[in-house]
């Protein structure tokens, strides 16, 4: 028997960007709809590495960033659990003169936003971190950035929204989506049409599909992490770390296991499924014990993969469609976004109860790529 | 340290003995024993859990439910139900051993 | 440089053995790898050196079926590629080529197969109770390997629990080795033991040891009971007895045993990771409640180069095992063409044992209501720590409906045996909970390494270790 659902908003895509928005609009009154064709969470916001990371980021990321960082201390009051977050600073270490010249420049780029970063160099490296045994020239640490646990964060907004009155269908793919001029119109599942005012796309790897459908092809491609995780280890890594010029990233959870990562996994022959990469955990795993040598005898237990989209200015797509009014995008965050996404579920909201954001979001739109297209078009 | 055996040697008795030590203690194993073998016919613990501390001693003996990881004095972890004793090979399984040992 | 690939088989046990024999017949010489240090298997496992006992002594009834297999092996290694000691921690998705990962002695290698036959065998099936993580406790098995390969028995006064023919065995062989059995504890009720008298006429012989083990066991004053469930582990930090109910004509009754040792499990559940790994297309069992990698009769599975065979491919014991090692090694030959062996006898003689495996089945049933009263704090994942209230939070709080969902978001089974000793308890737990059949709840998937490995195995890129 068919099941109609009326909303104000519909939502396809429950990972952090979509349970947050979902939560978010909420709470402003709204009636949502978030619809996942897995579960909540179960993919690049699932799965990903679980760092809570500004450091790094480009400029034109950072006011959103910034909300971000003032989000992540409220979980327990918004959904129920902390998800494991601290803030253990994140330290990023440069192996040259050369690498560590970049993190002064970036530093001094984003020295008006408030990130805190202090540059540590030479023989006050080994003072200020004496539990580093990796040889590095200098390092940049960002103290308040930090870390969380992924596999809970995004599951848990999911359920705080339907807790809230949210009306959450997972294991529900969109079958058919169409604009009706007042709205949509959603087929989903085995037989569930929706009917909403406003369109939210943040179906992740998979949301170039409805970008497209609506007139605005994306250049998305996949990518897929490639991580390793360790049997429990006496606690002894404090910050979240990564490199310059580098790949690996690594952090130790409460537990004591390291959570560590790099290069990329290989998709399979069906690209929404992943397996990591022997060859990228390899490297992942012998720079592990270049510099953490008390490695050197603890066990891997756990190789994991996943998909993630990304777009190829490293900046992800976030605001109104061009095309559609009521349609809104928020996708690509190229393997960076979850520190950002509550931030973003929060932008979503604002964009489909004001019709504005009050962060600047200009960078994010989805019209760079028509401009793009239409150039590439123009000098053929 | 509890000093009970846990297992109970029925063959291989007069085996060739095989020095090990324990916990700094020098004890006697048998030519043919495994490290669990080995450990347990002199104590009733390999090691102690993550998380709450309590004593394991070993499950499945078949190498499948990794229960039986022995820190050795030189920091290396072994499967015990699954490696075969060597004369002179030294062995902590008591309390806060593991964080010691791997701090070294 | 490069080599032609040659057929790999993964274990060997009675399956890879048997599989090994039949290639090298038809002129193959597989690389047959096996985390043991000899080969033999589970049931027909060898002490590392030989410690005078005769194959009686230590395989019982099996005796003959034992040595007949190590002969078989002892004659085929100069024939094939022996690896022991070896673990095969990860195969490449069937999109990336037939690489296998494997490690021995501490190095890495990769090696190709031009196919796969995968013998890979089983580990005890058990559940949690109060006190299961207690040292002394030990699976079925594990008391069994305890005696056959070391010589030792778990303790000096052991008791025995669960369901399935094993139980009987082993308390016996304990008994004969010099221990004291203090019970036999059988889970299920003695009216079960009625679906024997039909295996009776198709398999005498089983039956007739099955009597002669309890009976045995009964003459010397062994306490044997049936319908009982566990209650706790008495002591703290090592066993100081066990507090079960069983059910009488009477009704329930509380009963404790004193023992320094206890032995349970619940039948076996086939270790079929690498089976995932290689992309395999698995269907849920509903007679062993399980998921296994879809075979064809002779173990092909969806794989095109991947076989299956033994207790890995699905529960029947070791004599069938033989026989489905044997059969995947033929239908390999078959899919090369250059076979044409009549497999009507093997396939009959596998039938017979799976239609008494049936019987045995309900001789000796699974323990469906186990989590109807196993308490809250009962540890759920031994290697997580994570207790049954746990994950009964996770699940409500979660809204979680399956099995890799739950691993998610409460750890059970993700910890270093990859939910080997968990999954079993989980799904029930999980189905239980969701009101719906064991098989609707999911498959824990495999990741690799499916072993722990050590982060320093690679002194350079996939090399051996300095």
């Amino acid at each position: 028997m068919r099941r109609r659902i009326s909303v104000d908003v519909a939502i396809i895509g429950g990972g952090l960007v979509g349970s947050s928005a979902a939560l978010a609009m909420r709470k402003a009154g709204l009636s949502v709809a978030l619809i996942d064709k897995g579960y909540c969470g179960a993919q690049a916001s699932g799965v990903n590495y679980g760092g809570v990371r500004r450091q790094g980021r480009p400029p034109e990321q950072l006011p959103l960033s910034q909300r971000a960082h003032r989000i992540w201390p409220q979980l327990r009051a918004m959904i129920g659990i902390d998800a494991e977050y601290i803030r253990s600073g994140h330290l990023k270490l440069a192996r040259t003169e050369k690498d560590f010249a970049k993190l002064e420049t970036y530093a001094e780029t984003v020295r008006d936003y408030g990130l805190g970063l202090e540059l540590v160099a030479g023989s006050a490296l080994s003072k200020r971190f004496p539990w580093l045994s990796a040889k590095a020239v200098g390092a940049s640490l960002c103290p308040d950035d930090g870390h969380a646990n992924p596999r809970l964060v995004a599951p848990a907004f999911a359920r705080a929204a339907e807790r809230a009155g949210v009306t959450v269908l997972e294991q529900t793919p969109v079958r058919a989506v169409a604009a009706t001029g007042s709205g949509f119109e959603i087929l989903a599942g085995d037989d569930i049409e929706i009917r909403c005012r406003q369109l939210v796309n943040s179906a992740g790897a998979w949301s170039d599909r409805f970008a497209a459908h609506f007139g605005e092809p994306v250049p998305l491609t996949r990518i897929y992490p490639s991580m390793v995780v360790t049997e429990p280890q006496p606690l002894r890594l404090p910050v979240s770390m990564g490199e310059q010029g580098g790949s690996f990233y690594g952090r130790q959870v409460a537990r004591g296991n390291y959570v560590m990562g790099g290069g990329r996994g290989l998709p399979l022959a069906d690209p929404d499924y992943s397996r990591p990469s022997v060859t990228a955990a390899s490297s992942v795993m012998q720079r592990a014990i270049a510099l953490f040598p008390h490695l050197a005898e603890a066990q891997v237990i756990r190789f994991w993969s996943g998909t993630e989209a990304e777009m190829p200015d490293g900046n992800p797509v976030i605001g109104p469609s061009e095309t559609t009014s009521g349609l809104f995008h928020a996708f690509g965050f190229c393997g960076a976004g979850f520190q950002t996404a509550p931030a973003v579920g929060a932008v979503l909201s604002e964009l489909v109860t004001e019709g504005r954001s009050t962060t600047p979001i200009e960078a994010f739109s989805i019209g760079r790529f028509r401009k793009v297209a239409v150039e590439t078009a123009a000098s053929l | 340290m509890s000093m009970h055996a846990q297992f109970r040697r029925r063959y291989r008795l007069d085996e060739t003995p095989v020095p090990f030590s324990l916990n700094g203690v020098a004890e006697t194993g048998r030519r043919g024993d495994t490290v669990l073998t080995a450990i347990l016919s002199v104590s009733g613990r390999l090691r102690q859990s993550e998380f709450t501390g309590e004593d394991r001693a070993g499950f499945c003996l078949i190498g499948a439910c990794q229960d039986c990881y022995v820190m050795m004095a030189d920091g290396r972890r072994i499967r015990a139900c699954s490696t075969a004793l060597q004369p002179g090979m030294a062995f902590i399984t008591g309390r806060g051993a593991t964080a010691e040992a791997a701090h070294e | 440089m490069s080599e032609p690939l040659q057929p790999v088989i993964v274990g060997a046990g009675p399956a890879g053995i048997r599989a090994a024999e039949r290639l090298v017949r038809s002129g193959l010489r597989p690389i047959v790898l096996d985390e043991g240090q000899r080969a033999g298997g589970q049931i027909y496992r060898r002490p590392l050196i030989d410690d005078g006992r005769s194959y009686r002594s230590r395989y019982g009834s099996g005796a003959g079926k034992a040595q007949r297999l190590h002969q078989a092996f002892e004659a085929l290694l100069p024939a094939i590629d022996y690896r022991p000691e070896t673990l095969v921690w990860n195969i490449s998705a069937p999109e990336r080529g037939n690489q296998l990962d494997i490690l021995s002695s501490g190095v890495h290698r990769q090696i190709g197969f031009s196919q796969l036959i995968l013998c890979t065998g089983a580990t005890d099936r058990v559940l949690p109770f109060p006190g299961w993580t207690t040292p002394g406790v030990y699976t079925l098995g594990a008391s069994q390997t305890a005696l056959k390969a070391q010589g030792c028995t778990i303790g000096d006064r052991v008791a025995f629990m669960g369901s399935g023919p094993l139980l009987y065995l082993v308390a016996w062989q304990y008994m004969k080795a010099g221990a004291r059995v203090e019970a036999v504890l059988d889970t299920a009720p003695l009216a079960s033991k009625r679906h024997l008298l039909s295996l009776a006429a198709h398999a005498p012989r089983i039956v007739a040891l099955g009597l002669f083990y309890g009976l045995q066991l009964q003459f010397a004053g062994v306490k044997v009971r049936h319908g009982v469930r566990p209650e706790a582990v008495l002591g703290k930090g090592k066993v100081e007895g066990l507090r079960y109910r069983r059910r009488t004509l009477k009704g329930e009754r509380v009963e404790t045993v004193t023992c320094d040792a206890l032995a349970y499990g619940f039948a076996l559940r086939p270790e079929t990771q690498l089976a995932d790994l290689a992309g395999c297309r698995f269907r849920f069992d509903e007679r062993d409640r399980v998921w296994l990698p879809e075979r064809d009769a002779l173990g092909r599975t969806s794989r095109t180069d991947v076989y299956v065979a033994g207790d890995g491919s699905g529960i029947a014991g070791a004599d069938a095992a033989e026989i489905s090692g044997e059969l995947a090694a033929v239908a390999m030959l078959q899919d090369q063409g250059n076979v044409s062996t009549d497999v009507a006898r093997l396939l009959a003689s596998r039938e017979a044992i799976l239609r008494e495996r049936d019987i045995l089945e309900r001789a000796f049933p699974f323990p469906v209501d186990w989590f109807e009263t196993v308490p809250d704090e009962t540890t759920l994942c031994r290697c997580e720590e994570i207790s049954v209230a746990e994950a009964r939070r996770a699940m409500t709080a979660g809204s979680i409906t399956e099995i890799n969902r739950l691993k998610a978001l409460s750890r059970v089974g993700m910890g270093r045996c990859q939910g080997r000793m968990c999954s079993a308890a989980a799904t029930e737990l999980l189905s239980g909970a969701c009101g719906v059949p064991t098989g609707e709840v999911g498959r824990l998937r495999a990741q690799a390494p499916v072993k722990p490995i050590p982060l320093g195995f690679g002194g350079g890129e996939l090399e051996a270790r300095s």
